[in-house]
């Protein structure tokens, strides 16, 4: 096997790691890291379960190689919280019940601080269309909606 | 088993080089780029190993350049930076909309104009908002460098005038003449995460009468590849794009096209809103050509 | 029951206490086990959606290194027939012939091999070095042509059960239905205006996001452990052990998160692969679908066509109604037709109807649950019919519904008579809800449609074990998809008189919890929520008889009030009321550890009534249906946590949707399917939908404790004619077919004229 050796940076911390040339960021997170809190949904950039950020730029970990991240810093859900605890996007997603059956939360949580850091005010329509690429299945989207403008407020006016 | 391999060359020329000796040892090698098509096919249709060619470490496929009469941009930037580029922005709207309608968000931050070329895929979003803006390919290869216009890169499903050793360093687009707008619209079922059943790309130029003095026009996934529509142009021209001449380049939009019948629509359904998507996005072109110092 | 019991904890919406692990990633779901010495399987698939196999050389698999086990069909003992039980229905050789061929491959996908190698790509490479020589058949795609009498069988043995005699011919008619009352053509007569039609509705998936995975380890004895995703780690535990016939001692389950199922993972794919491969590589294997896996060869739901026929007076009291219903079952005999046949009429008051249906085998995926198996298919033709009645007689379909709606007393189509139910108040909210009395927008269309779906009780079991500290731990079976941990400790919370807090609950596995039948049927909240109320009071009884004894009073001399032993008004006044945690902190002197625990087969799960309406737009140049507001109100009984059942009824209303507007299985001509994967098995994006409003009628359950409906499944009923009801009065162009995609609508509004 024509194993590669890669060092990257995962939520601050310096990981070293052998992939094959083929294999993605997902699966190497998953499989070989234990990094299991990025979810795999369709593994074909249509569902963003397994939304991580990469440079701080939103992608899907199953679209990236993990050949391709020497070098880069990448954040997973498991970097969202802090010492401090959760992120105001956690709390706010569990305050809403934006979860039922929760595999497509990791994904959300991440594009959802992609979103506010780019736009911290975003009215409904942008945040809908911003998070088209995360399906969820249980929720109808609605209380997911409700917790992404409550967590813009919070962080844009914190209490 | 296994064979597959990866490389990310510095330059240019590193690209050039490690493609032809791929080429002449009979070994495949396809360029890498954003990836959202090549990870997709590789997991799926498309499993055969060869040497993934990763252009990213390349710095003119990361470049954007808007200083001259010519704008440049490099295959590989990702639709997401293009984007957020006040400046391209204003100057492209439509080919921005289109770059805007590839995937998610997510996709956005992966994605990048040159892949989507490449691809080649009837139904690639940014293709027919290219051939409206005349934007040319730049294209690198063992014999130097050449260029064709976006119409003539594509040339079949999935297949592009690229020849053996040969990679898409970027693209080239003249600088918009005043009164010049474009505009893209696509239609799916859902309002995102889907495939063009159909796709238009307007671009248009007003004199300070709000005539229109040029125009180009083309179509997606409505054809084998997408088609620059002289006639629907030419239906502009001369007219102030009122609602006939806007029929008139929708009817010659559906007239060029050859659709297929598949999961994403029908030959009749794909000829018949053609026409609808021509004449919504030339009217939004021309609104904005009006607004554009016309 | 009374709807003034003043709950502290029922009917708020606290945080779930299992969230913080959900929503930072370390909640483990199906595929995020990972074991020391682990390999991994993967299964070789169908290329043909009709052959037979006519030979399989896995020798050059079997000869690779990083190869430790190879099976086919061959490697599975010849099952027994009988019953699967649980949910889905069916038979246990059809389910052990549906995860692995045997003789004949059914679908496209159907798995014919499996693998254990040391990687996925490994494993991948294995598979192509497999070698399966087919014949190939014609395959049987649609379902008025597998129901002729010519057509290509799947099951030469099939022959058609319940008809009067045992046909003479096989056929791919598995099974046919009738169900009916009174005297139609009676009715018929009596009816002033009648319509009919025939409504085409498509197979349609899950699409829960999570594939199916496990990962099995067998040890030498045959001891093995399976961890994977499942709506019912028991029932899975069941089907693996009549598949592989083992020993269910030597089997145990262990329930993982789950990522939504909806129905889908109420029955076993990966399960008994993974243990066979494991028992035969001598090493845990995890096993994991691909969402192209997932749509081609686990279970969608029917699809369905279904005539109606409506009769009804010019005051709109329906006079009879006629339902004939066609179900595929895909591969395997086992499609929703009776409940199916069973909803059709069941929200209405009818004299006579009848209802014919039937369950058909067709070259595609073996149909599973779907969330309201059946309903949203019958129910969908019936409430269009319902609304052409309401525009031919110039009546409000609401008032239309109210005519004509079942309520306490009414005799249901299948049999008992309705105890409480809610539907005709849900029709009165509707009617003066302000989304309902507000103007249509212009160039939009409202939908109005009833849902139901009966619900059901089943086996549960629950312990409540008292901490030393007066915390309270649940340990249930009952795998939580939706927030079910937080119902079941409020309920506990409210029982007991205790902080919700201070409740924890487990969803514990097959060894060390008792039998609780699949999270499904709607019955987790109203069943498995009744056995932890039981087993909470359960320990009351315990905490009073400790708190009798340490007093030297007798037991009946002790009430239990806010988490407290108090003497009752009368005996000694000077006693102080002993808190649960100064029982527990105590129990060592008065008798050992708190352990209350209820076991039950609940009866009484209330019937289920939604009302929906929704606005909907449609561009009459493309045919593109937009969503501009959704309106649901639904009967919860007795809402426990109020924003997971808006959230029940907020997530089955988009999936109703979907199915309505895009949502299909699309296939070729040779039976592949066209659209397996998430960019063209169009579900709903978050861009595609509105906010979708809820009201949650509460009419008590009398059968629950605190009055719970179950409110899963229903929410998906109504939504199917909400839209189509909302694009015919858009467009004044009634389409029968579903989905709502565009090319369809706008072909329909050319063919009526543009």
């Amino acid at each position: 096997m024509n194993k590669i050796q890669i060092e990257t940076a995962i939520n601050g911390e310096v990981v070293e790691f052998l992939c094959e040339p083929q294999q993605s960021l997902l699966e190497v997170l998953r499989e070989t890291l234990g990094r299991t809190g990025t979810k795999e949904g369709c593994a074909t950039g249509d569902c963003g379960a397994c939304s991580v950020l990469m440079d701080g730029r939103l992608v899907c970990a199953c679209l990236v190689l993990a050949a391709e991240t020497g070098g880069h810093a990448i954040t997973t859900i498991e970097g969202i919280a802090t010492d401090a605890g959760l992120h105001p996007i956690q709390q706010k997603f569990l305050e809403h019940a934006a979860l039922q059956c929760g595999i497509c939360t990791p994904g959300l949580i991440v594009a959802t601080k992609a979103l506010l850091e780019k736009h911290p005010e975003p009215d409904e329509t942008t945040i809908r269309y911003w998070l088209a690429g995360n399906l969820c299945r249980c929720t109808g989207y609605d209380k997911i909606i409700r917790a992404v403008q409550d967590a813009a407020r919070e962080l844009a006016h914190p209490a | 088993m296994g064979g597959f391999s990866y490389a990310a060359p510095g330059s240019v020329d590193e690209v050039v080089t490690l493609l032809g000796e791929h080429a002449r040892a009979g070994r495949r090698a396809q360029v890498l780029a954003g990836g959202t098509d090549l990870l997709v096919q590789m997991r799926g249709v498309d499993r055969t190993p060869r040497t993934i060619v990763d252009i990213k470490g390349v710095a003119e496929t990361g470049t954007l350049r808007l200083d001259g009469a010519e704008i440049f941009i490099g295959a590989a930037i990702p639709s997401a930076v293009l984007n957020d580029h006040a400046e391209l922005a204003a100057l492209f709207p439509g080919l921005l909309e289109s770059a805007d309608l590839i995937g998610s968000t997510q996709i956005q931050g992966r994605a990048s104009l040159g892949g989507n070329l490449c691809n080649a895929s009837p139904a690639g979003d940014t293709i027919p908002a290219l051939i409206a803006t005349g934007a040319r390919t730049v294209i690198a290869g063992p014999a130097g460098r050449r260029e064709l216009p976006v119409e003539d890169f594509v040339v079949g499903v999935g297949r592009n005038a690229l020849a053996a050793g040969e990679f898409l360093v970027g693209l080239k687009l003249a600088r918009p003449a005043p009164g010049t707008a474009d505009a893209y619209l696509r239609f799916t079922p859902r309002t995102e995460m889907d495939i063009a059943v159909a796709g238009c790309g307007v671009s248009v130029t007003l004199d300070t009468n709000g005539v229109c003095t040029a125009a180009r026009i083309g179509i997606g996934a409505v054809a084998p590849r997408a088609l620059l529509v002289p006639a629907a142009g030419q239906a502009l021209v001369g007219t102030r794009i009122d609602d006939a001449a806007l029929a008139a380049a929708g009817a010659a939009c559906s007239a060029a096209a050859s659709p297929i019948t598949d999961k994403r629509g029908t030959a009749d359904y794909r000829r018949t809103i053609i026409a609808v998507l021509c004449r919504r996005a030339a009217a939004t072109a021309r609104d904005r050509a009006r607004g554009a110092g016309a | 029951m009374s709807e003034a019991i003043d709950y502290k904890v029922i009917g708020t919406s606290p945080i779930r206490p299992d969230g913080v692990d959900k929503v930072t990633g370390r909640a483990q779901y199906g595929a995020d086990l990972n074991l020391p010495n682990q390999i991994y399987g993967k299964v070789l698939r169908s290329p043909h959606a009709h052959a037979r196999i006519l030979g399989i050389d896995t020798s050059r698999a079997r000869a690779m290194p990083g190869v430790f086990a190879v099976i086919t069909g061959a490697d599975f003992p010849e099952s027994e027939r009988g019953a699967i039980g649980g949910e889905g229905g069916g038979d246990v050789s059809d389910l052990a012939k549906n995860i692995m061929a045997r003789d004949k491959v059914l679908y496209h996908g159907h798995a014919v091999a499996a693998v254990a190698a040391s990687s996925q790509s490994v494993a991948e490479a294995a598979l192509a070095a497999i070698e399966v020589r087919y014949e190939v058949l014609p395959p049987v795609l649609d379902l008025l042509s597998a129901m002729q009498p010519d057509a290509p069988l799947l099951d030469p043995n099939c022959f058609t059960k319940n008809l009067p005699e045992k046909p003479e011919r096989p056929s791919n008619i598995a099974a046919v239905m009738k169900l009916g009352r009174g005297n139609v053509d009676e009715g018929f007569a009596q009816a002033d205006v009648i319509v009919e039609g025939e409504y085409r509705i498509p197979m349609a998936h899950q699409g829960y996001i999570e594939p199916h995975a496990c990962v099995a380890s067998a040890n030498e004895q045959g001891q093995t452990t399976v961890w994977c995703c499942t709506q019912g780690h028991f029932e899975f535990r069941a089907m693996t052990a009549k598949v592989l016939r083992m020993n269910i001692a030597d089997l145990k389950f262990i329930a993982s998160e789950i990522g939504g199922g909806f129905g889908g993972k109420t029955v076993v794919y990966l399960e008994p692969l993974a243990v066979l491969l494991s028992r035969k590589a001598r090493r845990p294997v995890k096993m994991m679908m691909t969402r192209e896996e997932v749509f081609r060869a686990t279970g969608p739901t029917s699809g369905a066509i279904c005539r109606i026929r409506l009769g009804a007076r010019r005051d709109g009291t329906f006079t009879a109604a006629s339902a004939w219903l066609a179900y595929e079952a895909g591969a395997y005999a086992g499609a929703p037709m009776g409940p199916g046949a069973m909803t059709v009429f069941a929200p209405y008051v009818l004299e006579h109807f009848q209802v014919e249906a039937f369950d058909v085998l067709v070259n595609k995926p073996k149909v599973a649950a779907y969330r309201a198996p059946g309903a949203p298919q019958s129910m969908y033709a019936m409430e269009c019919a319902i609304d052409e009645l309401s525009i031919r007689l110039g009546i409000d379909p609401i008032d239309l519904r109210l005519k004509n709606a079942a309520e306490a007393g009414t005799q249901a189509p299948y049999g008992p008579k309705f105890p409480p139910i809610g539907l005709k108040a849900c029709l009165e909210a509707a009617r003066v809800h302000p989304n309902y009395t507000r103007p249509v927008p212009a160039g939009a269309g409202r939908g109005v449609a009833v849902g139901f779906w009966f619900n059901v009780g089943m086996q549960s079991s629950a312990e409540v074990h008292i901490n030393e500290n007066g915390t309270v731990t649940l340990v249930e079976g009952s795998p939580d998809i939706g927030g079910s941990r937080a119902s079941m400790c409020m309920m506990a919370a409210e029982t007991l008189g205790v902080p919700y807090e201070q409740i924890r609950a487990l969803i514990g596995d097959t060894e060390s919890t008792g039998f609780s039948n699949v999270t499904g049927g709607s019955r987790t909240t109203f069943a498995t929520g009744m056995a932890v109320v039981r087993a909470c009071e359960d320990i009351i009884a315990q905490c009073k008889a400790r708190a009798a004894a340490t007093w030297g009073v007798d037991a009946d001399q002790v009430l239990w009030e806010d988490g407290r032993a108090i003497p009752a008004p009368g005996v000694n006044a000077e006693l102080k009321p002993l808190s649960l945690a100064e029982i527990a902190g105590n129990a060592a002197r008065t008798g050992g550890p708190l352990l209350g625990r209820a076991s039950l087969n609940a009866q009484g799960a209330g019937a289920g009534f939604s009302v929906n309406f929704a606005d909907l737009a449609v561009d009459r140049e493309t045919g593109k249906v937009d969503v501009l507001a959704f309106t649901a109100i639904q009967d919860a009984g007795k809402a426990i946590h109020r924003a997971y059942v808006e959230g029940q009824i907020q997530g089955g209303a988009a999936q109703g949707l979907g199915w309505a507007l895009n949502e299909e299985y699309i296939y070729d001509e040779q039976g592949v399917m066209q659209n397996a994967g998430f960019l063209d098995y169009r579900i709903p994006v978050a861009s595609d939908l509105p906010m979708i409003d809820t009201q949650i009628i509460e009419v008590p359950n009398p059968s629950h404790p605190f009055g719970v409906r179950g409110v899963g499944e229903t929410p998906i009923v109504a939504p199917l004619a909400a839209a189509a009801n909302a694009v015919a009065r858009a467009t004044g162009v009634r389409i029968h077919d579903l989905p709502l995609a565009p090319p369809r609508v706008l072909a329909a509004l050319e063919a009526a004229g543009g």
